[in-house]
């Protein structure tokens, strides 16, 4: 025998699909969107988007190399989407320092501290986004004024203030939930991304093509983008919102397709995911109209992926052969 | 002043009522446990091995304190000290239990026996041995994935990086049996370990015939069956081309050893008094 | 025309299918015939034969020695040389009869001439008993892979009825083309096993179900059926498991086996195409099964073919035959790459199971390096039988068996793909592989 057979159980083959694969391909989805802020906020968007990648790049770095002594794992591009997610969710005129911070937290807590890549319960993105929503309540709603808040010609936006630039969503609610209609907004300004807010939610088009690649790609499936955004114009019409503006005007959008449908913080069945996005959903149209916060969809998007663990354990597949679905009895 | 003092009384009041909610409950749900249980169990390991026949040490703490006698009673982590203190403690004798250590019945190592494939998968004993023969060509073998390591509660169990086999360490070995259970091939043996009394075991489990035997391992057993002529006590048995040593009948001359042309047989020192040197 | 196929699940892996299209050949018969005795699902054959006794081909050398089980016939004329254990694939220790091959044409020739065919009158007066006693002595056994005996199979349990019999020509395993070869050359033998299954069970109507990327062998039977309509081919659409029993089930009939239940309790009776001609070669020609087409291929081989193999031949004879084992070799499996075994031990012989011999490079073979899980839930979509392979993998990583039990994994069917999908490179099969025979030995409650 000069050549020694190598001997394991099958499969004896495996798909091309890697963590990379799915992590770069969530990573070109999600350049549109970022030349979309680019185009909206200008290179200060680019400055926010390359300082948060790098913090959180340097905070896993130094964090594998020096607490879990084990080998580097950045290649595979999950610190990179948390860093674009997170600079996404930011103000493009948000301090660098703070960025740094929200970039630590959300590394350094919303992910290592579970363990790293597969192990946390949080969006490490929106942990970040959320400490400093609350750390600096007022500099993460400070938004730039040179950038029409797509609501401009409504009357009385004079309430606001003139130094202080507002996103759309925030007038919104400023002007009593749902009075104002799609005619007051110029909503090819909204499609394309030409109003104020988070670097990453203006660009409402952007966003679907990146959703669009995504799909294509299989990286990820329909279940929560679809659920979430249906249940959230379910509600926001029973309310008496605008579903649209709802869905368009804010971080809606980029919360049902790159933070939703994380994988390490969805749920794992068709169903779960359903349920886990019609309510995502529904929380965040509640947040919206009885909240003292404009957008809900962070901390809607927080609480389910706090639900999923319960979402997995009482949503099982149909299994082969049984008409119903049968769950584990723990 | 006023917010002070009613912040105080309230939260008084609170907490008094509290107290005395959780004393009643505590008193109604009390339940009475020998308090010698709790002082054995502060005794022992704590490992749970389950060596001394018990489902872990507070069931073997439990049966002490409730037995009229500590026959056969012995926990093998700890060793006879604790056994003495466990004695005072309930009032009756303990008798000294035999020691008893787990011996590797596999000496082949990766000098021994050729590798002839590559095993590529989960690190598991169970899982390799499941699956196929095991890298080398012997059936029997260690197949050197670590489960009896894994298994072991007192570090005793190691495999040598150099042979890529399991070896035992006897310093530490209490005897729990949890290896021997785990091991796929059943390679480990408990065997008493009796004061001045060597240890002597065949060191391999090839059932294979003589010829293939041979060509497997370098070490391997062929069922010669020298030793059986050579043992003066009758404590050697070769069954389906495998010596055995019976350890009751054994008397630890070695001679078996000196006469085995494979070197498969192993004849170790005496234990017990190597440690009580060691430990004075 | 919207292609049929299961609904849960299921994977497409790359085809492959690299010796599509080259005709059968004749392997060459060795001098030495080493027939294992296990040869079935069951309890293994009990030999019947003494050394040095001659044997003629096609003689019975070990009977069925249980309920399950099957007889092994001598694919050649010979000697009996000796009775002992010898390797299997994986390297285990087997029962063997070894045959030394008197004179190896003649012996062939006097194979082809033992035969008296009946004739299909003397066919048509067998009973459904009869053509299962015929088939059981014959030691045919199922032919995709899992040798379970066809005798019982055939064997309806009292108060059951089949209703419909479905032939599996699905091979969804990459790689390989022995039934896709024989269905091509062959189909009128194989719907004549097919007639003498049907008139076994009791049964009117008959499938064939073969997957949409052989439309050679599609159009082969829908030649020779035109104008019957007891038996109809169904084109599948192309999609791994297909093959397996409850997928094509599902996939020809709607109809979903429940847990735990047998393809009889929805009236189905599955038989692979090549069980079908190994049927109609024991009843129409008196030839037992002692030989099978093996797909010999590999990227890297040589000479990738079908070839007929004796069972008994030494899979290291068969390779060489093909080219010889290519430098890079990394694995050698028998069967598909899908479910195949990897082989430790090339001198083992074949045997009923080894429907191809895939020599796969170490760059293709090579398992990649663990990560942690991202709970992607890949896994979960891709299972055809709907359980969770992630979950079923953490629990027996923590041997919480009776914990995976109320999570079905008994019902899984190890078709690999969620290891084969899973992103991470984890082997969630092998964990559930693990728990599944731990629990079989779990003390009976």
């Amino acid at each position: 025998m000069d050549t020694k057979l190598t001997v394991s159980l099958s499969p004896h083959i495996h798909s091309r699909n890697s963590i990379d694969h799915c992590m770069w391909n969530v990573i070109i989805a999600l350049i549109p969107a970022l030349v979309v802020a680019v185009w909206t906020f200008g290179l200060q968007a680019l400055l926010v988007i390359g300082i948060s990648v790098a913090a959180c790049l340097l905070t896993e770095g130094l964090i594998d190399r020096f607490l879990f002594h084990r080998h580097l794992s950045l290649s595979n591009g999950s610190a990179i989407i948390t860093g674009i997610l997170l600079a996404f969710n930011l103000p493009s005129i948000l301090p660098w320092w703070m960025v740094v911070i929200g970039a630590v937290v959300a590394i350094g807590i919303g992910k290592m501290s579970f363990g790293g890549l597969g192990c946390n319960i949080w969006n490490p993105a929106l942990v970040g986004r959320v400490f400093l929503l609350i750390s600096f309540p007022a500099a993460m709603t400070t938004w730039p004024v040179d950038v029409p808040s797509g609501i401009g010609h409504i009357t009385g936006a004079t309430g606001t203030d003139a130094n202080t630039g507002a996103t759309l969503l925030a007038s919104l609610n400023d002007y009593s939930y749902g009075k104002i209609g799609l005619d007051n907004v110029d909503f090819m300004d909204m499609a394309i991304g030409h109003m104020n807010g988070s670097l990453g939610e203006v660009g409402s088009v952007a966003i679907l093509i990146g959703l669009a690649y995504l799909l294509i790609t299989k990286v990820i499936t329909w279940h929560i983008p679809v659920s979430m955004i249906a249940s959230a114009a379910l509600f926001s019409w029973a309310f008496g919102g605008n579903p649209v503006l709802d869905i368009f005007a804010g971080g809606l959008l980029l919360g049902a397709v790159f933070m939703a449908t994380d994988y390490v913080t969805s749920p794992m069945t068709r169903q779960g995911q359903i349920i886990y996005g019609f309510m995502i959903g529904f929380i965040t149209i509640v947040i919206r109209r009885y909240g003292s916060y404009p957008e809900g969809v962070s901390f809607a998007i927080l609480l389910m992926n706090s639900f999923t663990p319960i979402i997995n354990r009482y949503c099982h597949p149909r299994l082969f052969g049984r008409r119903k679905t049968s769950a584990v009895k723990a | 002043m006023g917010v002070i003092s009613t912040s105080i009384i309230v939260l008084g009041i609170i907490g008094a009522l509290a107290a005395i909610v959780l004393y009643f409950v505590a008193k109604k749900f009390h339940v009475y446990e020998n308090p010698k249980i709790a002082e054995i169990e502060e005794l022992l390991p704590g490992a749970n091995c389950g060596g001394c026949g018990f489902a872990g040490c507070q069931a073997f703490a439990k049966a002490c304190a409730e037995t009229d006698s500590l026959d056969g009673f012995n926990c093998t982590g700890a060793g006879k000290d604790i056994m003495d203190k466990i004695s005072v403690i309930v009032g009756l004798e303990a008798k000294a239990g035999v020691r008893r250590v787990a011996v590797m019945r596999c000496n082949g190592g990766c000098g021994e026996r050729q590798i002839v494939n590559n095993y590529d998968g989960v690190t598991s004993c169970a899982m390799e041995g499941a699956l196929y023969q095991g890298e080398t060509d012997c059936n029997y073998g260690c197949l050197g994935r670590g489960d009896c390591v894994a298994s072991c509660m007192f570090d005793a169990l190691h495999i040598d990086p150099k042979s890529g086999i399991a070896v035992v360490d006897y310093e530490k070995c209490v005897g729990c049996g949890k290896c021997v259970k785990t091991c796929p091939r059943g390679l480990l043996e408990l065997v008493e370990d009796i004061p001045d009394k060597p240890l002597v075991w065949v060191a391999c489990m090839n059932h294979d015939k003589g010829p293939l035997a041979m060509k497997e391992c370098t070490v391997s057993c062929i069922g010669c069956g020298k030793c059986k002529r050579v043992c003066t006590h009758e404590a050697v048995e070769v069954t389906d081309f495998l010596a055995h040593i019976n350890p009751e009948a054994c008397v630890g001359c070695g001679e078996c050893e000196a006469a085995c042309p494979r070197h498969s047989i192993v004849h170790h020192g005496n234990l017990i008094p190597e440690k009580k040197e060691a430990e004075s | 025309m919207k292609l049929k196929t299961f609904r849960k699940g299921g994977i497409h892996p790359d085809p492959n299918k690299l010796t599509s299209g080259i005709p059968m050949i004749k392997a060459d018969v060795s001098s030495e015939i080493r027939l294992e005795l296990a040869e079935s699902i069951g309890v293994p054959a009990r030999c019947i034969v003494k050394p040095g006794q001659t044997v003629s081909a096609g003689e019975m050398v070990a009977e069925a020695a249980a309920f399950v089980s099957a007889p092994v016939h001598s694919p050649v004329a010979g000697t009996v040389k000796r009775i002992e254990k010898l390797r299997d694939i994986s390297g285990f220790w087997r029962e063997a009869v070894i045959i030394a091959t008197e004179i190896i044409e003649t012996a062939v020739d006097e194979a082809e001439e033992a035969l008296s065919p009946r004739t299909q009158e003397e066919v048509d007066a067998l009973t459904p008993k009869e053509i299962i006693d015929i088939v059981g002595n014959a030691g045919v056994v199922g032919l995709g892979g899992a040798t379970f005996p066809t005798r019982v199979k055939l064997s309806i349990p009292e108060g059951k009825k089949a209703e419909i019999v479905i032939l599996n020509g699905a091979e969804c395993e990459p790689y390989l083309t022995c039934d896709e070869v024989l269905m091509c050359g062959w189909p009128e033998y194989i719907v004549a096993g097919c007639r003498l299954i049907m008139k076994a069970v009791g049964v009117e109507k008959a499938v064939i179900g073969i997957e949409a990327n052989k439309p050679q062998a599609i159009a082969a039977f829908r030649r020779y059926l035109k104008g019957s309509d007891d038996i109809s081919v169904v084109k599948l659409r192309m999609k791994y498991p297909q093959g397996g029993e409850k997928q094509l089930i599902e996939a020809i009939t709607g109809r979903q086996v429940p847990e735990g239940a047998l393809p009889v309790d929805v009236g189905a009776v599955v038989d692979n195409v090549a069980t079908a001609y190994a049927v109609y070669d024991a009843v129409y020609n008196r030839r037992p099964l002692t030989q099978r087409i093996v797909t010999v291929t590999g990227p890297e081989l040589k000479k990738p073919g079908n070839y007929l193999v004796k069972l008994g031949t030494s899979i290291r004879t068969i390779i060489e035959a093909a080219g010889g084992l290519p430098e890079n070799t990394g694995k050698v499996i028998a069967g598909g790459p899908m479910m195949g075994k990897a082989m430790a031990n090339l001198d083992a012989p074949t045997t009923k199971a080894v429907s191809g011999i895939l020599v796969l490079p170490r760059s293709i073979s090579q398992r990649h390096e663990e990560e942690p899980c991202i709970r992607c839930a890949k896994c979960v979509s891709v299972c055809p039988m709907g359980l969770e392979p992630y979950q079923m993998m953490n629990l027996s990583i923590a041997k919480r068996f009776e914990e995976i039990t109320s999570l079905h994994v008994m019902s899984c069917l190890e078709c690999g793909c969620c290891s084969y999908v899973c992103p991470s490179h984890r082997p969630l099969l092998d964990y559930i592989r693990y728990a599944k025979r731990e629990i079989r030995n779990l003390p009976k409650k």
